[in-house]
C-alpha cells in the first residue's frame, strides 16, 4: 500500500512541476514586456530596474523559472499590483469564505445526490425515478449564476429570509450567525453538482444490482434492504469516490462564478476582479494554489480509492 | 452513413418523448439562428428609452431591456452566438482531440508521452483554465472558443485514446493488420467509422456544457463584447435591473437552460443506445 | 423433496404471453441427483432460477404451476420471504465463480452471512460455522482464507466457496447451474466428486444443470431433457445413454463422438431450436425431427410412458431398441 502511495504522490509531483511550468509561463505568454506585466504601467524606471535584477530577467529561462519556483516553496508569489501587498497574504484573505463555502457545498452535493440517486435506482422504472432523472437533467443543464440571481431575487429581495451578499467572516461580529450569508450561495454552488452526484449513484447502483453477486447475495435470503446497503452500494459507491476528484474541480471553476454573483471576498471574485484589474501576480498566485489543491485532492481520492477496493492494484 | 443506421439512430428517439422535445429545440435553435432578421420583431440592437425597462406586452413578448431594446430580438440573435460557440468548442475539441487520441494508442510510445500531456492539462479546473487563456489571448468570441475548447479537448483525447486502444486489439483489425494494411488505411477503414456514435455522443454533452461555460464567460464580462447578443451578456445586463424587471432574468436564463438541457438528453437517449448493457428484455417495456 | 409441477415462465402481457418454460414437472427425492440438460435457450436457467424465487423484477414471471419444497408451495417467493416462512431449505452455485462473489467482501465474511441468516446466530458464532463450511468443501488452510478477498484465490477455489455459502443455506435441495462450465476439466472432476460426495453424506436432492452430456453420464442418477423451454424426456441415467425414446434426446446422443471409433464427419441435428413464440400448439421439434409425421404439427404430444421412470414428450417414441 505504501510502495503504491509512493509511487503515485511521485507521479503527482512530476504533473505539478509540469503544470508550474506552464503556470510561470503564463506571465510570459501576455503581450508586453514581462517586467510591465508584472509592475503595471504606472511603474517608474526604478522600481523596473530593481525587479529586472531581482527577477534576473537577462538570465536564461531555466534559471528563472527555477527562481520563481523556489520562491513559491517558501510563500513568495510576487506583489499584487493592486494591493501593493504580497501575493499570499491576499489569497489568505479570501481562504475562509472560498473554504468555507466550498465545504458547506459539498455537504449539500452529497447529502442529497447520493441519497436520491439511490432512491431513484432503487425504485428504477417509476414515475419517482423518471422525474427525480428529469430533474437532475434539468439541474445540470442551468447556468450556476442563473441560479444565484434567482435565488437572490426570491429568496433576498422578495421574501427577505436570507441576506443577498457579502459575508463578515465567522471569528468577527455575528459569529456562526454569519454563516446563513453562505446558504445562498452554497445551495447555488451545490445544485448542478448535486445532480450530477445523483445521476452518477443512480447509473452505478444500476449497474451493480445486475452483477452476478447480487443475484448471489439474494440468494442467500438476505432481506432486500440488507443486499441494497451491504452488496449494491458499497461497490456502487467506488464509482462515486472515483468521481470526487472532479467534483472538486467542478466547484471551484463554478466558485468563481457564485462568488462574483453573491459578491463573496473569498478567492474565485478575487480571480475575476484580477483579471479585470491586470493584477497578473494574483492571478498567478490563485491558479498555482488551486492546481496543487487540486491535485493534492485527486490523490487523497485515489489513494482513498484503493483503500475501498481491495481488488486495484499497482499499474 | 447507411439507411439501416439510420434507422437506428432515429429508433432510439421514438422510444423517448423527452429526446424528441431535445431534437425539436435545437432545431428550433438553428432555425432561429438562420432565419434570426426574418424572425426577429425588432433590430436588436435598436434603442428605444421611452420603453425600457418595460415587462412583457403583445408587441415586446420578452420585454425591453435598460436601453429599450427588444429582448425577443435580442435572444433570437443571440442564438448565432450560442451556435457559434457550440460548433467551435466541438470543433476544436474534435480536431486536436481525434487525431492525438487516435496516434497515441496506435504508437504506445508516442501515446505515452501525449497522454502525459493531457494529464498536466487536466490539472487545471476547466473554468480557471480558460480563464487564464482569455487572460493571454483576450476576451473576444473566437478567443472563448478556444479557452473552453482546450478544456474539453483533454475529455475528447481521453475517450479517442480508450475508444482505439480498445478497437486496436479488436479482431478484426489484428486480422486487418496481418494482412499487411497499412496504418492509415487502418484507421480510416476500421477506427474512425467505429469513432462516429461515440463521438456523436460525447459532441452533445461538449455542445451543451460549451453553452454554460460560454454564458459564465459574458456573464463575468469576459467573453462576447457587450454589443453582440448573447444570453450570457443579455443575463450580465440584467443584473442591475433584477429587481425591477425580472423577466430580463427570465427569459434568457430560459433560452440556455432549454439548450443545454435539449442537448443533454438527446446525448443520453444516444447514449442509451450505445451502451450494450442496456440490452432490452424480450418484449418487456422499460 | 423437491416438486416442480406444471411452471409456467412467460413474458409480455397477460392476455398474450410469451412462454419461455411450459409446462415443467419434476421430482427429485432425498440423496438424488437429476441433471437438466439442453441446448443453450431452451429455458434450463429460467427454471432454476424460477425455482430459487430469483427471477428478476421486472422481468419474466410464473404464470402457472407449484413449486413445492418439502410439500410447501413456495412459487414466487423470493428467497428473504421463503426465510421468513420456514420454507427455504434450498440453494443455489451458479456458472460464473469470477463474478458471483462481492469483490470487496472478505470470503469468510460472505459465507456468515447466508449462517446469520439460517442458522440465527452472530458475529464469531457464524464466523465459526464459516469455517467448518470451508472444510467442508476441502479448502485447504480453511482459517486463513476466510480473511481472504475472492479475487485472491483461483476459479475453483471460488467455486468451492459458492459450495459453501450454499451450504450455509442448509438446504435440502441443491440447485447447481452449469457450476463447472467455466472451470479447467481437472478442477471440474474434483468439484463434480465434492458434490456428489455432499449429496451422499447431507442426503441433499441436487437439480444439476449442464449442457455437457458427459458430467451427466458420471454424475446424475435421473435425466431431464429440455427443448424449447420444455422437458422432452425423463429417464434414469443408463436408460437415457442406452435407449433414448424422443427423437430431440437420440439426435443428442448421435451428436456425441464416440471415442475410439473413427467417424468421417460429425453429426448434428438439422435446423434451430425455435425461439419463444405466443403458439401452443404442434410438438416444438416438428420442424427437425427426423420422425415427424402429419399430426405432430397440429397437435401438442402426449406425455407417454416409455417404461419404469421414463416418460417422452412424445406421440411416436422410438421404442423397438434399434440403434441410433
Amino acid at each position: 500500500m505504501w510502495s503504491y502511495a509512493l509511487k503515485r504522490a511521485g507521479a503527482t509531483g512530476l504533473t505539478l512541476i509540469a503544470a508550474s511550468i506552464i503556470i510561470f509561463a503564463f506571465i510570459h505568454l501576455i503581450p508586453g514586456d514581462p517586467i510591465y506585466v508584472l509592475l503595471g504601467d504606472m511603474a517608474t524606471p526604478d522600481q523596473v530596474d530593481v525587479l529586472r535584477h531581482r527577477l534576473g530577467l537577462d538570465q536564461p529561462i531555466l534559471f528563472q523559472y527555477l527562481r520563481w519556483a523556489g520562491a513559491a516553496l517558501t510563500g513568495d508569489f510576487g506583489r499584487s499590483i493592486f494591493f501593493q501587498a504580497p501575493v499570499l497574504s491576499i489569497i489568505a484573505d479570501g481562504a475562509e469564505t472560498s473554504t468555507l463555502l466550498a465545504s458547506i457545498t459539498m455537504v449539500w452535493v452529497l447529502l442529497i445526490g447520493i441519497p436520491i440517486g439511490m432512491l431513484a435506482a432503487m425504485r428504477h422504472g417509476s414515475w419517482l425515478d423518471q422525474g427525480l432523472s428529469g430533474l437532475a437533467m434539468l439541474m445540470a443543464s442551468v447556468p450556476t449564476f442563473w441560479v444565484g440571481l434567482y435565488m437572490i431575487l426570491i429568496f433576498a429581495a422578495w421574501l427577505g429570509w436570507m441576506p443577498s451578499s457579502g459575508y463578515p467572516s465567522i471569528f468577527e461580529e455575528g459569529g456562526l450567525g454569519n454563516l446563513r450569508y453562505l446558504v445562498l450561495p452554497s445551495l447555488t454552488l451545490a445544485a448542478p453538482n448535486a445532480a450530477l452526484i445523483l445521476r452518477l449513484t443512480r447509473a452505478s447502483m444500476l449497474d451493480v444490482s445486475r452483477e452476478d453477486y447480487v443475484r448471489t447475495a439474494r440468494a442467500k435470503g438476505i432481506r432486500p434492504w440488507r443486499v441494497v446497503t451491504r452488496h449494491i452500494f458499497r461497490n456502487a459507491l467506488l464509482a462515486v469516490v472515483s468521481a470526487f476528484g472532479f467534483t472538486f474541480a467542478a466547484l471551484l471553476s463554478e466558485a468563481v462564478v457564485t462568488e462574483t454573483v453573491f459578491a463573496l471576498p473569498g478567492i474565485g471574485r478575487l480571480v475575476v476582479q484580477s483579471i479585470l484589474r491586470r493584477d497578473y501576480p494574483v492571478i498567478q498566485g490563485v491558479i498555482l494554489i488551486i492546481v496543487v489543491l487540486y491535485m493534492l485532492i485527486n490523490l487523497l481520492v485515489d489513494l482513498s480509492y484503493r483503500l475501498l477496493d481491495p481488488r486495484v492494484e499497482l499499474q | 452513413m447507411s439507411t439501416r443506421t439510420m434507422a437506428w439512430w432515429l429508433g432510439s428517439f421514438a422510444r423517448r418523448p423527452v429526446a424528441i422535445f431535445g431534437l425539436a429545440v435545437i432545431l428550433a435553435v438553428i432555425v432561429a439562428a438562420i432565419l434570426a432578421p426574418l424572425l426577429a420583431p425588432f433590430d436588436p440592437s435598436a434603442i428605444d428609452p421611452i420603453n425600457r425597462l418595460s415587462p412583457p406586452d403583445a408587441a415586446h413578448w420578452f420585454g425591453t431591456d435598460q436601453f429599450g431594446r427588444d429582448s425577443l430580438s435580442r435572444a433570437i440573435y443571440a442564438t448565432r452566438m450560442a451556435l457559434f460557440i457550440g460548433v467551435g468548442v466541438v470543433a476544436f475539441a474534435l480536431v486536436t482531440g481525434v487525431p492525438v487520441g487516435v496516434f497515441s494508442a496506435l504508437f504506445p510510445r508516442l501515446g505515452h508521452v501525449m497522454m502525459r500531456a493531457v494529464d498536466v492539462l487536466m490539472a487545471f479546473p476547466s473554468l480557471l483554465l480558460a480563464l487564464g487563456l482569455i487572460v493571454i489571448l483576450g476576451p473576444s468570441p473566437v478567443n472563448s472558443v478556444i479557452a473552453l475548447g482546450a478544456g474539453f479537448l483533454t475529455t475528447t483525447t481521453r475517450i479517442v485514446y480508450g475508444l482505439t486502444l480498445r478497437l486496436r486489439t479488436e479482431t478484426y483489425v489484428e486480422a486487418a493488420r496481418s494482412m499487411g494494411s497499412r496504418t492509415g488505411w487502418l484507421v480510416l477503414k476500421h477506427i474512425l467509422p467505429n469513432l462516429i456514435s461515440p463521438l456523436l455522443v460525447q459532441a452533445s454533452f461538449v455542445f451543451a456544457f460549451a453553452q454554460l461555460g460560454a454564458a459564465s464567460l459574458d456573464f463575468l464580462g469576459l467573453g462576447a463584447p457587450p454589443e453582440i447578443p448573447s444570453w450570457g451578456n443579455m443575463l450580465a445586463e440584467s443584473r442591475t435591473f433584477v429587481t425591477r424587471a425580472p423577466w430580463l432574468l427570465f427569459f434568457p436564463g430560459m433560452m440556455i437552460v432549454l439548450t443545454a438541457f435539449a442537448l443533454n438528453v438527446v446525448g443520453d437517449s444516444l447514449r442509451d443506445r450505445l451502451d450494450p448493457r442496456l440490452r432490452e428484455m424480450l418484449g418487456s417495456e422499460r | 423433496m423437491l416438486k416442480v409441477s406444471d411452471l409456467t415462465v412467460s413474458i409480455g402481457p397477460d392476455d398474450a404471453p410469451i412462454d419461455l418454460v411450459s409446462g415443467v414437472s419434476f421430482l427429485i427425492e432425498k440423496g438424488e441427483i437429476l441433471g437438466l440438460v439442453g441446448e443453450s435457450g431452451c429455458g434450463k436457467s429460467m427454471t432454476s432460477l424460477a425455482v430459487m424465487g430469483l427471477l428478476p423484477r421486472p422481468g419474466p414471471r410464473i404464470r402457472a404451476g407449484r413449486v413445492e419444497l418439502d410439500g410447501a408451495d413456495v412459487r414466487g417467493l423470493m428467497p428473504w420471504q421463503r426465510v421468513e416462512i420456514g420454507h427455504a431449505r434450498v440453494a443455489m452455485i451458479f456458472q460464473e465463480p469470477m463474478t458471483s462473489l462481492n469483490p470487496v467482501l472478505r470470503v469468510g465474511d460472505q459465507i456468515a452471512e447466508a449462517v446469520r441468516v439460517h442458522d440465527r446466530v452472530s458475529g464469531s458464532a457464524a464466523l465459526v460455522r464459516a469455517r467448518e463450511l470451508l472444510e467442508m468443501v476441502r479448502i485447504p488452510d480453511a482459517g486463513m482464507q476466510l480473511s481472504a478477498f475472492p479475487h485472491q484465490l483461483s476459479g475453483g477455489m471460488r467455486q468451492r466457496v459458492m459450495i459453501a455459502v450454499a451450504l450455509a443455506c442448509r438446504p435440502q435441495v441443491l440447485i447447481a447451474d452449469e457450476p463447472t462450465t467455466a472451470l479447467d476439466v481437472t478442477v471440474q472432476y474434483q468439484i463434480l466428486g465434492l458434490l456428489r460426495e455432499l449429496c451422499n453424506a447431507l442426503e441433499m436432492a441436487m437439480l444439476f444443470i449442464t449442457h455437457d452430456m458427459g458430467v451427466i453420464a458420471q454424475l446424475a442418477d435421473r435425466v431431464a431433457v429440455m427443448y424449447a423451454g420444455r422437458i422432452v424426456e425423463t429417464a434414469p441415467v443408463r436408460t437415457l445413454f442406452d435407449a433414448p425414446g424422443h427423437p430431440y434426446t437420440r439426435g443428442l446422443m448421435a451428436c456425441m463422438p464416440i471415442r475410439g471409433v473413427g467417424q468421417q464427419r460429425l453429426k448434428s441435428i438439422p435446423g434451430q431450436a425455435p425461439q419463444p413464440d405466443g403458439v401452443p400448439v404442434g410438438c416444438k421439434f416438428a420442424p427437425r425431427c427426423s420422425e415427424v409425421r402429419q399430426s405432430c404439427r397440429m397437435a401438442s404430444p402426449p406425455r407417454l410412458q416409455v417404461g419404469p421412470g421414463h416418460e417422452a414428450l412424445c406421440a411416436f417414441p422410438i421404442t423397438d431398441g434399434r440403434p441410433l
